[in-house]
């Protein structure tokens, strides 16, 4: 008998639940596609380097930590909010170029798995190093977006998620054009399909890494900020990265839209089933759903939703 | 290449072996007390000011009063990043050090202390784990060297059901009320459940859960529950970085703040500050005073920082954390005095401090002569008693700093020993350990 | 010249088969255990012997056990802390719901409790290949530590999800686990199940088994064509590769750390062990005892040489610029040789068979 109760609380109650309060459902269902856009920022870093390099950045839930606290670093320093974005975008690309002189051009040509190792070597370096120059402590971060609520139609929202879904989409919008429009944009793409015949047409693979991971590291700062906002730039901002896995798997490593949209089902998909499946199964079940779900969705499409189809050849 | 290569691992060998095998030497009248720490890491931001409240009050003993009975305290930071292994090395590497050994350790984590536990009572060395660990070690005949002074979690929910009761106007008010916890889904973040189960039983309110899976940097489906809910209370248990998240996400679906209560690991500076103007009216559980104004913190700031030998910088004297790290010197300097005035004013075992915590005693007039009136509470400590009266005090943030706004509630003794004694025994029974007998033990001394 | 094979004639299959083909391995492994049975316990403190030392032999197991199936069957997994979970637990419950059960009875059982779980959670590695296959044992990852923190069960109902080690004996009054157990014993007790397993573990692989399992490494569609198949190699290798993690769990919580909640055995617990085997060198068993020995043991040295040197240095740095360094070194040590420290004992080995001369 006690199984069928499990079964009838798994299998039934949460939907009588989500039927007797569609307002509710909508609220949560809000509540996760704003989450998952900021899933998404995270994940686009990572879509970004994988897409042109072939590498599983490990290092970029560190990067985002490490540009919010060096623009936290430099707002506390008495810097205006402009000249410190620039500031640390140039931070970011001058990281960019020694990462490429001195960990992806000695590990050219090496298996995945080696050049995701270094990328963990990386982790840590920058780990002790931005804690040695900025301290372990908390720093509040405070970009002027009131986290207050807004209730529109019964359904509450939250202002601060609704500016951080216009950021991400005007970032998307800016990384589209920039990849479809711009010359390096097409050298990136052209990279992306296949590095030896970018080679060959004369596209300098050097730089396009360096031009790579110094628009991810941006990416990150952006992402940094505004997580930074909303938890305080602390250390634990790395651990985003975590969040982000999920959404990378779901929608393919390779795909920009992907990540968006990944995102969104990610974040809709942990936040239903946190709150209505809490009853049957005692909840904080949002992190492993959010891999399990992208598990059923890689049994389907085994490159994640949007990713480049897998040739295999003998 | 090849030739490089090799040079290169024994290279690495050499200076294996060389570095493990070295470390300082220490004089002779000098008790050693092992420091483990966290300035590093996810938890950076808690540990860093406990870490230098407990090292300037050690600084300013050693500067003022040459120690403890003419002893010198000296003492060695080993750093843990709140990782579970790295806590289990420090406190095997450190505990040997010193003419005496190691006389007490905090180990500063649930994890750790669940870890020591057993290493340290078979070594003998007093583990005090200050408003953290495990409950049912207050149960001394149980657990002889673990100490958990001046409160629990289980002492401290039970606190919170006192003071909403005080709210609300009366135990009898409760009845229909809705309180709901938020906690760290962990071992640290389940402690209060059995407690606000046991109540919610007596009092007739209904008990709401609301795990949240570690860091917990992102809550919002806990807040969209609570707000589709509307418990009366919400109770928190939470750490690092979860704390601020909370209160932002508490704020952001319009819970009143002044309901809204967390243990006394979710009430410092850090927690509070980067929610910014949200935090304004949350409240947090404590076991002592926040602020520089106590005679004891002049003493530091006189004696430390005039000299320019502080830990941290001088306006972080006074946070929260920071004092709590003052209190926890206090009573592991007040233990090794009591331990002192048995065993002679001499560097001590750790078994002989253990006496001196299982015989603590800090009154009224010892508080006024520490200067710390109003930063700790009278506190007596027993053999079979290793946690004290558990006064909880209940504090809120008025967005620049912390104030007291109840005064000090016992909670209920007779329910909290009963429970630290049952599950005690279970964990007794598992462990095929004998509990001493603790008429016996007071006799025998 | 230390190191010459001339002279050393093999004049049966079984000759040219041993896993040390050459004389001096021979001795040197010879040596290594005498040295890890005799001198290691007559001369090394309990500080080494119970922070160091164990955990290094703990460690090394699970990484044999990840790197067989990462370095050998090539399937790349973030689910070790999981599966170290399930060991740690299953034994849990089976030491305390049969207390006169052998202890040695309790972790291997434990070991093919999680050897199932395991073969479970391997079924997606039929479909799904390489980092995405990585992310989704992530999943197994989650999904196992949420479970042991949520059922109280699995802790035997103990108010704060702790699990910790009932007093045991492997034999007489020899006990390896609860607070009485000497040092000694618990070190030899788990250098002996580490030798034992570690050497099923080098048969296993210069075996059929294990040349299937590279073969799917290498190019899964071409060994499917030369009639390998795959579900049954890649769930064997699952179930090994967890045979393995399960026992090493059960001793990091039984015999290394005594009590753990769940949470000991998170993602970075898993990536810990990943790092290990890429740092020793993938498909090498060696390897996997290099790879735990340089995360063990070089932060440790990294955090104490200034120290030994007479710096005084706070300790927040120190332990800052350790993870500086630390990071650092990985990368040297990954552009000097990707193939890891394994290949770099081998290039050793080449070089000392010619020393001191140059041809």
């Amino acid at each position: 008998m006690e199984i069928v109760a499990f079964l009838h609380a798994l299998l039934v109650e949460p939907f009588v639940a989500m039927w007797q309060n569609p307002e509710f459902l909508l609220e949560v269902a809000i509540g996760g596609l704003l989450t998952g856009v900021m899933y998404s920022l995270v994940a686009l870093g990572f879509v970004l380097i994988y897409k042109a390099s072939g590498v599983f950045n490990f290092a970029q839930g560190t990067m985002v930590l490490f540009a919010a606290l060096t623009f936290v670093g430099l707002l506390e320093r008495g810097f205006p909010v402009w000249a410190s974005f620039l500031l640390t975008a140039l931070a970011m690309i001058a990281m960019a170029f020694v990462i490429e002189r001195l960990v992806l051009r000695p590990l050219v040509n090496q298996d995945p798995i080696i050049l995701f190792m270094a990328t963990i070597g990386l982790t840590y370096f920058l780990e002790g190093f931005g804690q040695i120059v900025w301290g372990g402590d908390v720093h509040p971060l405070d970009i002027g977006i009131p986290k207050s609520p807004l209730i529109i139609g019964g359904v509450l929202i939250n202002e601060f998620d609704l500016v951080a879904a216009a950021v991400c989409g005007v970032l998307v919008t800016v990384l589209a054009v920039f990849f479809q429009r711009t010359a390096i944009g097409r050298a990136l793409r052209a990279v992306a399909d296949d590095h030896q015949a970018a080679l060959s047409v004369g596209i300098p693979l050097k730089n396009i890494w360096v031009i790579v991971w110094a628009v991810a590291g941006i990416v990150g700062l952006v992402a940094g900020i505004l997580w930074g906002s909303n938890l305080g730039v602390q250390f634990s901002i790395s651990l985003v990265a975590l969040k982000a896995l999920p959404v990378l798997i779901l929608g393919g490593f390779t795909s920009v839209p992907g990540a968006i949209v990944g995102g969104l089902i990610i974040g809709v998909g942990e936040k239903v089933a946190e709150v209505f499946w809490t009853p049957a199964t005692g909840g904080a079940i949002e992190d492993w759903f959010a891999y399990a779900l992208a598990l059923v969705f890689l049994l389907i499409r085994p490159q994640g939703l949007f990713g480049e189809r897998i040739i295999e050849r003998v | 290449m090849i030739h490089r290569k090799a040079w290169l691992a024994t290279a690495v060998t050499v200076a294996l072996a060389f570095g493990l095998a070295a470390g300082p030497a220490l004089a002779q009248n000098e008790q050693f007390v092992p420091r483990l720490v966290y300035r590093t890491g996810p938890y950076a931001p808690n540990g860093i000011p406990f870490a230098n409240g407990y090292g300037d009050y050690l600084d300013m003993i050693n500067a003022r009063d040459g120690g403890v009975g003419g002893v010198k305290i000296v003492y060695e930071e080993c750093e843990t990043g709140y990782d579970n292994d790295k806590g289990v090395e420090c406190y095997e590497r450190l505990k040997h050090k010193g003419p005496t050994g190691a006389g007490w350790v905090d180990p500063l984590s649930t994890g750790i202390t669940y870890a020591l536990i057993e290493r340290a009572t078979a070594d003998h060395i007093p583990v005090v784990s200050m408003g953290y660990g495990r409950a049912d070690a207050s149960y001394g005949a149980v657990f002889p060297y673990v100490f958990t002074l001046p409160a629990t979690y289980w002492a401290q929910a039970d606190a919170f059901i006192k003071y909403v009761a005080q709210q609300e106007g009366g135990f009898a008010k409760l009845k229909g009320k809705k309180i709901a916890l938020v906690y760290h889904d962990s071992a640290y973040g389940k402690e209060p459940i059995a407690t606000l189960e046991k109540l919610s039983q007596k009092y007739g309110y209904t008990f709401l859960k609301y795990p949240v899976s570690p860091p917990g940097i992102d809550q919002t489906a806990t807040w969209l529950e609570i707000r589709q809910q509307r418990p009366n209370w919400v109770f928190m248990w939470g750490w690092g970085v979860m704390n601020s998240t909370a209160i932002k996400d508490a704020a952001s679906v319009g819970y009143p703040m002044d309901h809204f209560i967390g243990v006394w690991w979710s009430g410092s500076e850090p927690d509070v500050v980067p929610a910014g103007a949200a935090a304004k009216g949350y409240k947090s559980g404590t076991f002592h005073g926040a602020g520089q104004n106590y005679p004891v913190i002049h003493d530091i700031l006189k004696y430390v920082y005039d000299k320019g030998k502080g830990h941290g910088t001088r306006d972080k004297v006074g946070e929260v954390l920071y004092n709590r790290g003052v209190v926890n010197a206090i009573y592991d300097t007040e233990a090794l005095r009591t331990a002192q005035a048995k065993y002679g004013a001499k560097p001590l075992k750790g078994e002989q401090i253990q006496w001196g915590f299982e015989h603590l005693n800090i009154t009224t007039a010892r508080i006024a002569a520490l200067g710390a009136e109003g930063l700790v509470v009278p506190i007596h400590l027993s053999c079979a008693n290793h946690e004290g009266q558990g006064n909880v005090r209940i504090q809120q943030w008025d967005g620049k700093h912390w104030h007291f706004v109840s005064d000090w509630i016992q909670p209920d003794r007779d329910m909290l020993d009963a429970m630290y004694k049952e599950s005690a025994l279970a964990y007794a029974k598992e462990k095929g350990i004998t509990p001493r007998n603790c008429a016996q033990v007071s006799q025998a001394q | 010249m230390l190191y010459r094979e001339a002279g050393q004639f093999k004049s049966s299959y079984g000759a040219d088969e041993a896993i040390f083909p050459i004389r001096q391995d021979r001795w040197l492994f010879a040596a290594a255990l005498i040295v890890a049975y005799v001198v290691v316990p007559l001369i090394a403190s309990e500080y080494w012997l119970l922070s160091i030392l164990i955990p290094f032999l703990v460690f090394s197991l699970a990484a044999i056990g990840l790197n067989i199936l990462t370095g050998y069957a090539g399937q790349v997994s973030l689910g070790t802390g999981g599966f170290m979970a399930v060991g740690a637990f299953a034994t849990y419950k089976l030491a305390t719901s049969f207390p006169d059960l052998n202890i040695v009875v309790v972790f291997i059982l434990a070991g093919l409790i999680t050897a199932m779980v395991g073969v479970l959670f391997g079924w997606p590695s039929l479909r799904i290949k390489g980092f995405y296959l990585a992310v989704a044992t992530l999943a197994a990852q989650f999904f196992l530590i949420w479970m042991f923190n949520k059922f109280p069960w699995f802790n035997n109902y103990t108010p704060s999800g702790v699990i910790s080690a009932p007093p045991r004996a492997v034999f007489g009054h020899v006990f390896v686990t609860g607070a009485e157990a000497n040092s000694v014993d618990k070190y030899l007790f788990v250098l002996s199940a580490v030798t034992l397993l570690a050497l099923a573990a080098k048969n296993l692989v210069r075996g059929r088994v294990g040349r299937e399992w590279m073969a799917i490494r290498d190019m899964d569609i071409a060994a499917e064509i030369i009639g390998i198949r795959p579900l049954k190699t890649k769930l064997l290798a699952f179930a090994i590769s967890s045979f393995y993690c399960g026992i090493a769990g059960a001793m990091w919580a039984f015999i290394y750390t005594g009590g753990v909640e769940a949470l000991a055995f998170d993602i970075d617990r898993s990536f810990q062990i990943l790092f290990m085997i890429i740092i020793g060198g993938l498909g090498s068993i060696l390897g996997s005892f290099l790879g735990a020995a340089f995360i063990v043991l070089l932060p440790l040295l990294l955090e104490r040489t200034p120290m030994a040197l007479g710096f005084d240095v706070p300790v927040n740095y120190l332990s800052n610029m350790q993870s500086m360094i630390f990071g650092a070194l990985i990368i040297f040590f990954l552009i000097v040789e990707p193939r890891g420290l394994a290949r770099l004992w081998q290039i050793g080995k080449e070089k000392l068979r010619m020393w001191p001369f140059p041809y």
